[in-house]
């Protein structure tokens, strides 16, 4: 099972993730338990998905956007990205979307080709839980998590840019 | 320069901790090659033909003197002496040891230098004109604005893994002097009506594979909104743009699938989101960044200075160079100096470790201890007294640097090619040697008049050959090198009249040994119709077409049906 990171610590992972079948088929919706579902799983299921007993997370792929859920946050627990590539670079945009524009305070997961490189810049757009790749050094990893001190941009966890920061601390 | 703070010192330090621990878990076998692959590129190392290549960046082309002598260096101690400069600014060092790489960059912090992002599939080095500063038809200090993007694209947290590498160029002048039209974004500075300062921006240009001119996106985007209009061209390119092939993910290929006004009002919509937000630049900060950069400390100067006037009466050698190599200066007194990289016999845009010291010691003396590399691959001493002239070329010329072709046919943009690269189909740079010998009198040279003529080894076209007036083009034919030749690229509106373009294959490509002749009948068609000495090729090229230079070089359609013939008998 990967490894979890979460509030900096490496936790145990009390969540199922539901993937799709190697088809690209849906699974079974589930009947109980902590589980992510697949974006397609939860607009299939929405309405039965409503008395759901258990925690209830979503999935969604890097093609897929945070607008298709927009109006359900409230409804999860967690949500989760998945990174198909460690290279795609798609999941840092719907992370920041989550948060800064729909406003999304729960768990938001980084899932899939989550490698120790990519965590500083996850942390930045909002992920606050990563389930590391199998074969990463989760000790090691904790440590990319501040691999920069400082960054120029806005980010979900440093709004204001350093530029407003800078002029703010008087700093020519 | 821009004189960095203590936090812009401090990212560049964590990067080279970054790189060396990213270093250590490649070598201890923790990282696969191609994850470690996408790291190192970030840093712009390559694994080449026949070792590895650094490129280290320039940022819009500035360099001091403390910098020239800490590259040459490194250059010595950590390679073979020598360093060429590129076309998009940047200096590349082609046998540093990977072990080393994080002293490099070590050293490279130590004078405010790094490798972030010259390669991979993020930002790249933001260039602008050569003569930001000095020009005479300048509308704003471009520098000033490639800082603010420098800082904005550097560690971009959310658009650090594009579909595909990007490429700034902002123009601060009258004269388009950066080819803002090909590139992912272009920035032209204009004024309003009332004088405010904005930018013209377009997006989706560029060359490689598939040429094409940026469209204007925005007349006029007032400057405080650069930073959020910029982030919602990417944050619409990072999450549509294609993944799924290489050569259809630049930003171009999104711009086009969607076409232009479908792109412009998705930026639109997520703009509206980010439009008077926090990145919304400030008076305070663009004053802060104007008051980082140091200032050459000008003299007042009369306009015009008589020993110049002199010397250039007196000797014909030192008024060539004068003509071609010094550029008008906004401040009276002074002018701009270029130093040609493109002596016949070296290739295009090398220097050795020693050059670099005497440059430095050079702009040093004469020039306000900084220098500029330009994308045409020479250097720039953009602060010269018109007094000090005639003994600094006296200088430049004993080593090696005061060949007079700025802006002639023999000041070729030429990639590294086949001698170096891994990607290149065919050598670039004998050929870029072989039209430089066959064009060697000078007089003729200053006859047929400014020409670009720009060789790529590979349809990477990192010589920029279709913004060539004159573009070459390295293909690969069952394992053997030939060359396509394009006839009326631009790359801008350097001149008035003509504006940025892309050049047409004339026909069937040649073998290496038939370029020169072919470069003399396009030469020859060219003077036989222009008509006057100021109607430059380009010119000639867009009044009549490009016909009469294919029949030039291919003769008429029977004629043509033969060459093919042979070259199919041949091949």
């Amino acid at each position: 099972m990967a490894t979890l990171i979460k509030e900096r610590r490496i936790v145990a992972d009390t969540w199922r993730l539901l993937s799709r079948g190697p088809k690209g088929e849906l699974p079974e919706a589930p009947a109980r338990g902590d589980v992510i579902v697949p974006l397609a799983l939860w607009l299939a299921n929405r309405e039965s998905f409503l008395a759901y007993p258990g925690k209830l997370g979503v999935w969604l792929d890097a093609s897929e956007g945070p607008e298709a859920i927009a109006g359900d946050l409230q409804r999860f627990a967690l949500i989760a990205v998945n990174f198909p590539k460690f290279g795609d670079g798609r999941g840092y945009s719907i992370a920041r979307l989550l948060r800064e524009r729909y406003g999304y305070r729960g768990e938001l997961r980084a899932i899939g080709d989550v490698l120790h490189d990519h965590l500083h810049f996850m942390k930045q757009c909002g992920f606050d839980a990563f389930s590391l790749r199998d074969d990463q050094d989760a000790q090691e990893a904790l440590s990319a998590l501040d691999t920069f001190s400082d960054g120029y941009q806005t980010s979900v966890l440093r709004p204001v840019p350093l530029f407003r920061r800078r002029l703010a601390a008087g700093k020519p | 320069m821009y004189v960095y703070d203590e936090i812009d010192q401090k990212l560049v330090d964590e990067r080279v901790a970054q790189f060396r621990d990213q270093t250590r878990r490649f070598l201890a076998g923790k990282l696969s090659d191609d994850e470690f692959r996408a790291l190192r590129l970030r840093n712009g190392l390559y694994i080449q033909r026949y070792a590895p290549m650094l490129r280290i960046a320039i940022p819009y082309g500035l360099l001091s003197t403390r910098q020239l002598r800490k590259l040459a260096h490194i250059a010595r101690k950590f390679d073979r002496g020598y360093g060429h400069f590129s076309t998009r600014q940047n200096l590349q060092l082609n046998w540093p040891r990977l072990p080393q790489v994080p002293d490099i960059l070590a050293e490279l912090a130590t004078v405010q230098m790094h490798a972030i992002q010259t390669s991979g599939n993020s930002f790249r080095n933001i260039t602008t004109d050569h003569f930001a500063g000095v020009a005479q038809d300048e509308i704003v200090d471009s520098f000033v604005w490639c800082e603010v993007l420098r800082q904005w694209s550097t560690f971009h947290p959310e658009f650090s893994y594009l579909p595909r590498k990007f490429k700034f160029a902002v123009n601060g002048a009258k004269s388009d002097r950066a080819a803002v039209a090909v590139h992912d974004i272009g920035l032209h500075a204009v004024r309003d009506e009332k004088g405010e300062i904005g930018f013209k921006v377009l997006v989706g240009g560029g060359l490689g594979r598939t040429p094409v001119i940026g469209f204007v996106i925005r007349e006029f985007l007032p400057w405080q909104h650069l930073l959020s209009y910029c982030e919602a061209i990417l944050r619409v390119y990072n999450r549509y743009g294609r993944r799924d092939n290489i050569h259809k993910a630049r930003i171009k290929i999104l711009v086009k699938e969607r076409g232009p006004e479908r792109f412009r009002e998705e930026v639109e919509a997520e703009w509206k989101h980010l439009k008077d937000g926090p990145s919304t630049l400030i008076p305070e900060e663009i004053a802060r960044i104007e008051s980082r950069f140091t200032r050459p400390a000008y003299l007042p100067l009369p306009a015009t200075d008589a020993g110049l006037a002199t010397a250039l009466a007196s000797d014909k050698a030192f008024a060539n160079w004068h003509a071609r190599n010094v550029h008008p200066h906004k401040k009276p007194g002074y002018a701009a100096v270029t130093l040609s990289l493109k002596k016949t016999g070296v290739p295009p845009g090398d220097v050795t470790a020693e050059q670099m010291e005497r440059i430095a010691d050079l702009a040093d003396r004469y020039s306000f201890g900084e220098l500029r590399v330009s994308h045409e691959q020479n250097l720039i001493f953009a602060d010269v007294q018109l007094s000090d002239l005639h003994s600094l070329w006296g200088e430049i010329r004993a080593l090696g640097f005061a060949t007079p072709n700025i802006g002639l046919l023999t000041n070729i943009i030429c990639c590294p090619g086949g001698d170096f690269c891994s990607l290149a189909n065919a050598k670039s740079i004998p050929v870029a040697e072989a039209i430089q010998q066959r064009f060697d009198d000078l007089d003729y040279l200053h006859d047929i008049g400014e020409i670009d003529v720009n060789i790529s080894g590979c349809m990477n076209a990192c010589g920029h050959h279709h913004v060539g007036h004159i573009g070459i083009l390295g293909v690969d034919k069952n394992g053997e090198e030939w060359y396509q030749i394009e006839v009326g690229g631009n790359q801008g509106e350097v001149r008035p009249g003509v504006g940025a373009s892309l050049g047409k294959v004339i026909g069937p490509s040649f073998a290496r040994a038939e370029i020169p002749d072919v470069i003399e009948k396009l030469i020859e068609c060219y003077l036989a119709r222009r008509d006057s000495d100021a109607e430059r090729f380009i010119d000639v090229v867009h009044r009549v077409g490009v016909e009469p230079f294919k029949e030039s070089v291919y003769g008429n359609a029977d004629q043509r049906a033969a060459h093919r013939r042979g070259h199919l008998a041949s091949a």
